[in-house]
């Protein structure tokens, strides 16, 4: 299994690939069924997913509520724009902290390679200053595990 | 600058989001204090603090100090990009399992189906 590359493009993208074992069906799934979805994207660790609704449609919103074992929480919700099953979801969303962020747009494509995927996700904030708070606020979630976990070290 | 500083100056929101805005390029104290709500004294404690830490630096320019970020600054953001980084691999790496339980139920089927009389493989 390949690493996943993050990247920045010019000023306003940042650029997310990865490959995966199975099929563009299953991964597209994955990405778009509230079931799968609560069981995966949850960041680190300490974090679930009890709110995951999800209408995989064009016009369709989503709404994903994490909570952390310490209690804190925050939500994003969005839109769905386009959806080519299987193969491409082009959605909108915005974090709630609880002040929403700028519209994040983001491409997501599966392609077939070999008997596995290779997913490219391209993100598209609508200038540099959104962009470095955005990378910051991740990190701050990012943070909040490394401090966590060096609790339980001490 | 020891890490510790460099660390525990990035432990506070506003401080990460005063390096996100300089990311962009050079800032005045009075450009810095505008997104914040807060006042020019407690903005520049701030600045002090990432100062200290050798996080940005300020260049004189008449009477205005603009602080722009320093190398370790720029490592800084570096290191933060790389704990959201950690996130996602990780929800891959989640992503990784669930597709594997998905994939079982699948691969029987086709197995089935491929196991009917006479079929070629």
């Amino acid at each position: 299994m390949s690493k996943m590359t993050l990247k920045t493009e010019g000023d306003t993208h940042i650029i997310v690939t990865r490959r995966f074992a199975a099929p563009p069906e299953a991964v597209y799934r994955a990405h778009t069924d509230p079931k799968l979805i609560q069981q995966w994207l949850l960041g680190p660790e300490g974090w679930t997913m009890p709110v995951c609704i999800n209408e995989a449609k064009p016009g369709g919103k989503f709404r994903y509520e994490w909570t952390h074992s310490k209690g804190q929480g925050f939500h994003i919700t969005g839109e769905y724009v386009e959806l080519e099953p299987y193969r491409r979801i082009v959605h909108i969303e915005r974090m709630h902290l609880p002040d929403p962020t700028p519209d994040n747009r983001v491409e997501t494509r599966f392609d077939a390679d070999g008997s596995g995927t290779l997913m490219t996700m391209r993100m598209t904030l609508p200038d540099t200053q959104t962009r470095a708070t955005m990378l910051a606020t991740g990190m701050e979630h990012g943070m909040e595990a490394s401090y966590v976990r060096l609790e339980q070290m001490i | 600058m020891t890490l510790d500083a460099a660390f525990s100056a990035l432990a506070d929101p506003t401080r990460r989001a005063i390096l996100a805005r300089l990311a962009k390029g050079e800032a005045t104290v009075n450009e810095l204090a505008e997104p914040f709500e807060m006042t020019q004294p407690a903005i520049s404690q701030h600045l002090k603090v990432l100062e200290d830490a050798g996080l940005i630096v300020r260049r004189v320019e008449g009477a205005k100090r603009p602080r722009r970020l320093a190398k370790a600054g720029i490592e800084a953001m570096d290191q933060w990009l790389a704990m959201l980084r950690k996130a996602l691999e990780k929800n891959y790496d989640r992503l990784d399992e669930v597709l594997a339980a998905m994939e079982k139920p699948g691969v029987e089927e086709i197995g089935m189906k491929k196991r009917k009389k006479g079929e070629k493989r």
